[in-house]
């Protein structure tokens, strides 16, 4: 039986760590109560969320998921 | 004491007509967007969200801004649920950036997490004023309307960097009065005034406004909207403020409407001399209560 390698990124500059073939809905799914209002960037670039389920995650990726908050 | 009703030669120039009629329409919008409040709040430094509710259903705004920021995995009740239970249009803001792509990123985000093109576009130049940095600004805005975004560009109160905010298609131009959270009201009205001269987009005044008469200002100067936050959030009775400011915008703008007397050097009497009593041969007395 093969086991794919685990993942090691970053997710709002938090270590984080997954099975391999993790996509960014799992991520964002491990990582907020709720996907709505989310928005999430990799490397800089927004994933839409169209995109969350078929977007596999790599090594080293840099995750940023964002919310709203208070602010003028 | 009897009080005269009768009315004076000057006082004739109120229409009637227009009294009969009632106020005419007065509708203003953003990108073909009717808005019927001309007040956008702010949700930034209020103490609790219950707070927040109140002092935004007093403003009678409908449109609030908000930030962008990492979740917090541990947060609980949320900003965005209590916006769209008021219903009030969620205006994203890209507060914190300092640079273009920085702010473009946001937006970018933003327009993903709430479903909205339209941003308020903030690029500063440094963290102890927090003025705009204009070159950023201008080539951020450039990029987010080609993108598609609807752009309210938090700008200096520089009528040249408003005109080329424009000429780049931003959908308003969003001057500031002072700097943000200041409190120090309009600290240029005349370049406010170049601004509002030179605008063929809505002139929303964002930042600086302190208290209920500095909105009044802004609306008198012909902007068509303010926008309020720490001058609300950090008041001590938020939702009373609110509600001075909702009546101080209504006021400010009925007064642009009306269009204001022409400021002068002296006195000039609103009640005619014609018709006055000869009382100096009695020696005392000034009669000069008849005068208002």
């Amino acid at each position: 039986m093969s086991v794919d390698a685990s993942v090691h990124l970053s997710v709002n500059g938090e270590p984080w760590h997954g099975p391999g073939r993790t996509t960014v809905s799992d991520i964002v799914a491990s990582w907020c109560p709720s996907p709505n209002g989310v928005a999430v960037a990799r490397n800089g670039e927004v994933v839409s969320k169209s995109q969350w389920a078929t977007t596999e995650v790599s090594n080293g990726d840099r995750i940023e998921i964002v919310a709203a908050a208070a602010g003028g | 004491m009897i009080i005269s009703n009768s009315v004076t030669a000057e006082a004739v120039a109120v229409r009637p007509d227009e009294r009969a009629a009632g106020p005419a329409p007065d509708p203003w919008t953003v990108d073909g967007v009717a808005l019927s409040s001309r007040v956008i709040m702010g949700t930034g430094g209020m103490s609790s969200l219950e707070s927040l509710r109140s002092a935004l259903v007093a403003s009678e705004a409908d449109m609030a801004t908000v930030a962008v920021r990492r979740v917090d995995p541990a947060a609980r009740g949320s900003l965005l649920e209590l916006l769209r239970e008021i219903g009030l249009r969620v205006l994203p803001n890209t507060a914190g950036c300092y640079t273009a792509s920085e702010a473009v990123l946001t937006a970018q985000l933003a327009r993903d997490a709430f479903e909205t093109d339209w941003v308020k576009l903030e690029v500063i130049g440094d963290d102890r004023t927090l003025l705009p940095d204009p070159i950023e600004l201008v080539a951020a805005a450039e990029e987010l309307v080609e993108a598609g975004f609807v752009v309210f560009p938090y700008t200096n109160d520089d009528p040249i960097l408003a005109r080329r905010l424009q000429q780049v298609g931003c959908a308003t131009v969003m001057p500031l009065g002072s700097p943000i959270g200041s409190g120090m009201g309009i600290a240029n009205p005349h370049n406010i005034e170049l601004i509002v001269e030179d605008a063929e987009v809505p002139v929303i005044l964002d930042a600086g406004i302190g208290t209920a008469s500095d909105a009044c200002v802004a609306m008198e100067l012909g902007c068509d909207g303010v926008l309020v936050a720490s001058a609300v959030t950090r008041a001590q009775h938020p939702a009373l403020m609110a509600e001075a400011i909702r009546d101080a915008v209504v006021a400010g703008r009925a007064a642009h409407r009306a269009g204001r007397i022409p400021r002068r050097r002296h006195a000039q009497a609103s009640t005619s001399f014609a018709g006055m009593i000869e009382a100096d041969s009695y020696g005392s007395g000034s009669g000069a209560d008849s005068e208002s």
